[in-house]
């Protein structure tokens, strides 16, 4: 169990909030409160829109501990409209093929569970086809 | 000021060592290692390990390794960078002896990586990744260079089994090198018909995990007398470079910027460009981290490291022999100890013990770990002391 760890990162899993430069502009994410991109303090919040295009993707056939029932399942780097990239699993696929550069959208799911049925469950964000205008 | 030599190498075979802890297998490199170097007495051991504090259980490799190697009363302890850290633990006894605060060092690499199974391996080696963004989004370790090849074969335009030559060649020189896990040639039919792993990566294109240990002693060169037991090697240069933990933090993924920077400082530090060394053991934990490590080093293109492995290049008899004594796809990868193996057999090479698989001339040689996807690169330069 691992409850703080998940609590923290709650506006990060359940809707992308990163932060802007103030000095260069850039949009963050995950948040680091220091620009990767001029080395300036960067502590403004920025929500990301969740939309984005997939830059690579895999297919997970064994999976970490807490993962098993969803294999094999697809992940994937999306390289999101603000520039930054996240690694996410892709859901709803239904038939269709994953491409690189397939707009995704992101969407909120269960991403893990710890142990049996009394284990913790982990919510966050998953990316499916884009289908919002 | 001083030269920092390697006087003595010591390694077991690479496997699933059921019978063996990892006390065991460290003690034996340990010992082999000082033994080849004619019985010096090291002052220090610094460990390379990535796995054990969950695999086994057990932290503070230094005093248990000291202690049961009968070394008691010396310094030691661990470095860890994932599948840099036998590289990593090199660097700290490269660094002790030059500083002269150290005369004579061991540096021992060990990893136990058959006292668990299934998705708890998965879930430990995922410790070497951004364990909140990269590993709890569900990406394992296998997965992380799955997408990188997918991503590099798709920028490049290639054919699914372009990255082919890389196992084939690994697994070739392999087959005469008794520490090596596996003593089987393949094909690039095998290859094309290899179960799939994590898309488009198979099997081929990963190399195994298993147990292993290895070590060696280095240490001043005026400790050592006129008539030293083997060809004396001195590491000429080291440099370890760090590029971004999470690979969709890079700007670049399709670049190892800490694979070319190490290179580059390690190679200054050495008075040489990459392209004078006779040899080049680089990682090749994943076939395409193998393609990407030769781009960074800058012996070859963008897009065209691949190309390497199936034009003779990195042959024993090529004008760069790589990965001479089966690499880690080959002889295995046992992650904290990959780095040392490499020392070993590069060593092995340079004195001209490396039997069937003897590069010709061979007197400076490359050395790189990876951690991960080149989140941490080390290189050292090794040349063999002219008579």
């Amino acid at each position: 169990m691992e409850v703080p760890r998940h609590w923290r990162l709650k506006q990060q899993r359940y809707a992308l909030v990163g932060e802007v430069c103030p000095h260069c502009d850039s949009k963050i994410f995950p948040p680091r409160d220091v620009c990767p991109y001029c080395g300036e303090e960067a502590k403004t919040q920025y929500t990301m829109s969740g939309k984005g295009k997939v830059y690579s993707y895999t297919i997970m056939r064994d999976a970490p501990a807490g993962y098993e029932e969803n294999i094999p399942y697809t992940v994937a780097v999306v390289a999101l409209e603000e520039g930054p990239m996240v690694t996410a699993q892709l859901t709803d696929l239904g038939d269709k093929p994953v491409e690189i550069g397939m707009p995704v959208e992101m969407v909120t799911r269960r991403i893990r569970q710890d142990g049996d049925k009394h284990g913790m469950l982990v919510y966050g964000y998953k990316f499916r086809p884009a289908v919002r205008a | 000021m001083t030269d920092v030599v390697i006087a003595g190498i010591g390694q077991i075979p690479v496997g699933e060592h059921w019978d063996l802890s990892l006390r065991e297998m460290g003690v034996r490199a340990i010992r082999q290692a000082v033994a080849d170097s004619g019985g010096l007495r090291p002052q220090a051991l610094y460990v390379g390990n990535m796995l054990s504090s969950i695999l086994s259980h057990q932290a503070n490799l230094g005093a248990l390794l000291v202690d049961y190697a009968g070394l008691n009363g010396i310094e030691s302890y661990t470095a860890e960078a994932a599948g840099a850290s036998g590289a990593a633990a090199l660097r700290l006894g490269y660094l002790a002896v030059l500083s002269g605060y150290i005369d004579c060092a061991v540096v021992a690499g060990v990893e136990k990586w058959t006292d668990a199974v299934g998705s708890e391996l998965e879930s430990a080696l995922s410790m070497g990744m951004d364990y909140d963004f990269e590993a709890i989004p569900g990406l394992g370790a296998n997965g992380q260079a799955g997408l990188i090849m997918q991503r590099y074969l798709y920028e490049n335009n290639l054919e699914a089994d372009a990255l082919a030559g890389f196992p084939i060649l690994a697994h070739a020189n392999a087959v005469n090198n008794p520490n090596a896990m596996y003593h089987k040639a393949i094909t690039r039919e095998m290859y094309q018909k290899a179960d799939l792993i994590t898309d488009p990566l198979n099997l081929y294109d990963s190399a195994p995990y298993a147990d292993g240990a290895a070590a060696v002693v280095i240490c001043r060169r005026d400790l050592l007398p006129e008539k030293p037991v083997h060809p004396l090697v001195r590491i000429s240069g080291s440099a370890v470079a760090i590029d971004t933990l999470a690979v969709h933090d890079r700007r670049d993924p399709m670049g190892f910027e800490a694979a070319h920077r190490s290179i580059q400082q390690a190679c200054r530090k050495a008075g040489m460009r990459p392209e004078d060394a006779d040899m080049f053991e680089f990682c090749d934990s994943f076939s395409v981290y193998a393609a990407l490590s030769l781009e960074a080093a800058g012996f070859a293109d963008r897009g065209e490291g691949w190309e390497l492995a199936t034009d003779g290049t990195l042959a024993l008899d090529g004008r760069l022999p790589s990965l001479t004594m089966g690499g880690q796809k080959g002889r295995g990868n046992p992650l904290g100890a990959s780095g040392v193996y490499q020392i070993v057999e590069a060593v092995q090479q340079l004195r001209g013990e490396a039997g069937a698989n003897q590069v010709k001339n061979a007197h400076c040689a490359l050395v790189q770990s990876l951690g991960g996807p080149a989140s941490t690169a080390v290189t050292h330069v090794l040349e063999r002391i002219s008579d």
